[in-house]
């Protein structure tokens, strides 16, 4: 419903352009600068945008949204895949979608409403021949162009909360840090399990999903999350926030601490599970999950943390989520160490 | 399209015979020139640091095969963490075959330079420390490879980690020599690793001085082939600082070499003075664990010729005076828990007939407030085995 809204949003204003502007020719998605060595200089390249500042995709780039999204900042964020002409993405049970190389996925950051809205950065993971790569672009403040940020930079920022920050946009190699496995670059996000049936079956019917996967749509709405299921609403903040690291073959895979989605044993999900190599992080507790204490749980003392050194995520958070903090307190309160639910 | 080539080269496997140098100076934009070097290199290429401070404000990372990254010296080329704002370490290292020499880092908020996944790293002259001496609030590893196999740390120095200094953690093919560990709680660790040689080290001043560990359900287990040869394990009196909740927050102070749940390690020719708990420590893991690839006892550990003096004359535990004069003004230099496998392997045994006692234990996970102290030789042989596979492959020494 939300995937179709942003979709009606674009087009209305995609109408007005055209109105408004008689030149407006939609651009063709540059499959050479996807596909092609190299690392293109600015975002325009892409050709994904009708208009980049108001963030309205060319024909063939498809806007999404995520059930449960990672949080970033309290940025507002812009997803939209690409996927070439005469091919299309495989499904792949619950799990990510299988893109088909020459796909393209794009993320735009932004803070602020309506005419205040300013697009910090835009980032792209673009499926090449020999794996995804990952980029950075960082907006200028005119909003005119987005160009590439290999190092990453820090922009101030007043998030929605009023909160003044350094924001951080990643480096490449930060980018890989969150999309690795087994030192492989790959997308995080678009799990058929976190999309909505419904955005599925409109990528079938437009040809650019071969079938609904199995599996589709169990992660709940995160926006529905006063009346979830706790334990649902818990794990799946996790799975995408923590377990792009936490899993067998991620960032944080020396830990032996694996929050993905399908993981049902209590002692890999922290239950009772020593720290490693968490240092000052354990803030003085011995264990990731104390169930039915989340005060004793040093879960959710690094994710009530800012600080570098001790916050989870490392990467792409400088503020506390207050509402991801209160899910996994619930969810932890409520364990009585015996039983793990979905 | 020169640059393609050099490229091909180094993926062929050959000596790039073209690798370019980028060079990289303090001041405005370190942060971003640093990091984009970083990223640009390719394999072969080398980033030198010139001289100077770099004021960084968020973690550097590698992910090139192959890259060196060379300061003017680790008294010239400073890595200036004080600012950080982001990232859980300084520098990140992921790719393969990277040689990291003669530079410094100051005050990483997590920890220092990390290498996970990254095979065949050499870190050589090298400085890792926080400022402000031993500090809970430091970063827990000052030097950290992981999940690696080949490393080689020589002539490091480390001081102030809340955790250790020096830590390799489940890897393989370990040399960690000719270094200094200080001030921090434990100067060496060993963790989960196997085939690690340490030796020609300095671990002084730490709480504990060389520890090798093995913990349960972590992805990689089975610590064991370790050597540890010739180090000064010296005055390591500093009382522990490690934040509660990490395994290292239970060494005591005043230990000099400990060994926990390993098997096969060789402790031999070291000077392990002025260690006030016990020179040497070999014992089962103490908590409970539910992991049943895992074994928590010490297996065929070896004490061989050491020089020990002046230890276990003020152990860190309760009733420690009383028992100190039992023993008659200080501990033998060997504490045993007492724990062994059921195999019938050995715990413990001594070359040189160092004298030990016992905690007396009965059960893995039971705790010292039962112990039943007593003396203890050691059986005077342990079980050979093949040494020669212990350290860093050879050709890690030619990046030095």
């Amino acid at each position: 419903m939300r995937g179709s809204g942003l979709l009606l949003v674009a087009a209305a204003a995609l109408a007005g352009a055209v109105v408004a502007e008689a030149r407006l020719v939609a651009p063709t998605v540059s499959d050479a600068a996807i596909q092609q060595d190299g690392y293109p200089r600015t975002l325009e390249e892409f050709g994904f945008f009708i208009h980049a500042d108001a963030q309205i995709p060319t024909l063939g780039v498809v806007p999404y949204e995520l059930n449960t999204p990672l949080f970033s900042d309290g940025a507002d964020k812009l997803r939209f895949v690409y996927v070439p002409d005469g091919t299309a993405i495989e499904p792949d049970g619950e799990g990510l979608l299988q893109f088909p190389v020459g796909s393209a996925i794009i993320k735009t950051f932004a803070f602020g409403e309506g005419d205040e809205r300013q697009l910090i950065e835009t980032r792209v993971l673009l499926h090449r021949a020999d794996g995804w790569l990952a980029l950075p672009y960082r907006w200028n403040e005119e909003q005119t162009e987005a160009r590439l940020a290999l190092a990453g930079a820090r922009v101030p920022i007043t998030t929605p909360v009023g909160e003044e920050i350094s924001y951080r946009i990643p480096n490449k190699n930060q980018c890989k840090a969150c999309h690795s496995k087994d030192g492989e670059v790959i997308p995080i996000g678009p799990k058929a399990r976190n999309l909505s049936a419904e955005w599925l079956s409109d990528m079938v019917g437009a040809g650019h999903l071969a079938a609904v996967p199995q599996g589709a749509d169990i992660l709940p709405d995160w926006d529905e999350r006063a009346e979830g299921n706790t334990a649902s609403l818990a794990r799946a903040y996790l799975d995408v926030n923590c377990a792009h690291c936490h899993q067998p073959g991620g960032g944080a895979s020396n830990s032996g601490l694996d929050l993905r989605w399908e993981q049902d044993d209590l002692y890999a999900l922290g239950v009772w599970k020593p720290p490693v190599a968490a240092g000052r992080g354990a803030g003085g507790h011995a264990i990731s999950i104390a169930p039915g204490d989340p005060d004793a749980s040093i879960l959710v003392y690094r994710m009530n943390s800012a600080e570098p050194g001790i916050a989870m995520p490392e990467l792409g958070r400088s503020i506390i989520d207050p509402d991801g903090v209160e899910v996994v307190s619930r969810w932890i309160d409520q364990m009585d160490g015996a039983e793990i639910t979905q | 399209m020169f640059r393609l080539t050099i490229a091909a080269l180094a993926l062929c496997g050959t000596a790039p015979v073209f690798a370019e140098t980028h060079t990289v100076s303090p001041g405005e934009g370190a942060q971003e020139r640093l990091q984009e070097a970083l990223i640009l290199a390719e394999p072969g290429d080398e980033i030198v640091l010139e001289a100077g401070r770099y004021e960084l404000t968020d973690g550097l990372s590698l992910d090139i095969d192959g890259v060196i990254v060379r300061g003017s010296g680790m008294e010239d080329t400073i890595l200036d963490f004080t600012q950080q704002a982001g990232s859980g370490e300084g520098l990140l290292v992921t790719s393969d075959n990277v040689t990291l020499r003669d530079f410094a880092m100051e005050n990483p908020k997590g920890d220092g330079i990390k290498s996970k996944g990254a095979d065949n790293i050499v870190y050589t002259q090298i400085k890792v420390t926080w400022t402000n001496g031993p500090d809970p609030s430091n970063g827990a590893y000052a030097i950290y490879p992981v999940e690696s196999t080949g490393v080689l740390v020589d002539g490091v120095i480390v001081s102030g980690a809340s955790d250790a200094g020096i830590y390799v953690g489940q890897s393989s093919k370990i040399t960690v020599r000719n270094s200094i560990a200080e001030n921090n709680v434990a100067g060496i660790e060993i963790e989960n690793s196997r085939d690690a040689l340490v030796e020609h080290n300095i671990a002084r001043l730490n709480t504990g001085g060389i520890l090798v560990f093995d913990l349960p359900g972590l992805p990689v287990m089975g610590g064991g082939n370790v050597v540890v040869r010739e180090n000064l394990v010296a005055g390591n009196t500093t009382p522990n600082f490690a934040p509660p909740g990490n395994i290292v927050a239970g060494v005591k102070r005043g230990t000099g070499i400990m060994v926990m749940a390993n098997e096969n390690v060789m402790v031999t020719r070291n000077v392990v003075s002025e260690n006030p708990t016990a020179a040497f420590m070999v014992v089962a893991y103490t908590q409970a664990f539910d992991d049943e690839r895992y074994n928590p006892y010490p297996r065929n550990v070896v004490i061989g010729e050491n020089v020990a003096d002046d230890v276990g004359d003020e152990p860190d535990f309760e009733g420690g005076e009383q028992l100190v004069q039992a023993f008659g003004g200080s501990l033998p230099p060997l504490l045993w828990d007492g724990l062994s496998d059921s195999d019938g392997m050995p715990a413990v045994a001594v070359t040189d007939g160092t004298a030990g006692w016992t905690l007396g234990l009965t059960e893995q996970g039971q705790g010292i407030e039962s112990a039943q102290p007593a003396p203890f030789q050691a059986p005077d042989a342990g079980i050979e085995w093949d040494m020669s596979s212990v350290g860093a492959p050879a050709e890690l020494e030619e990046r030095l």
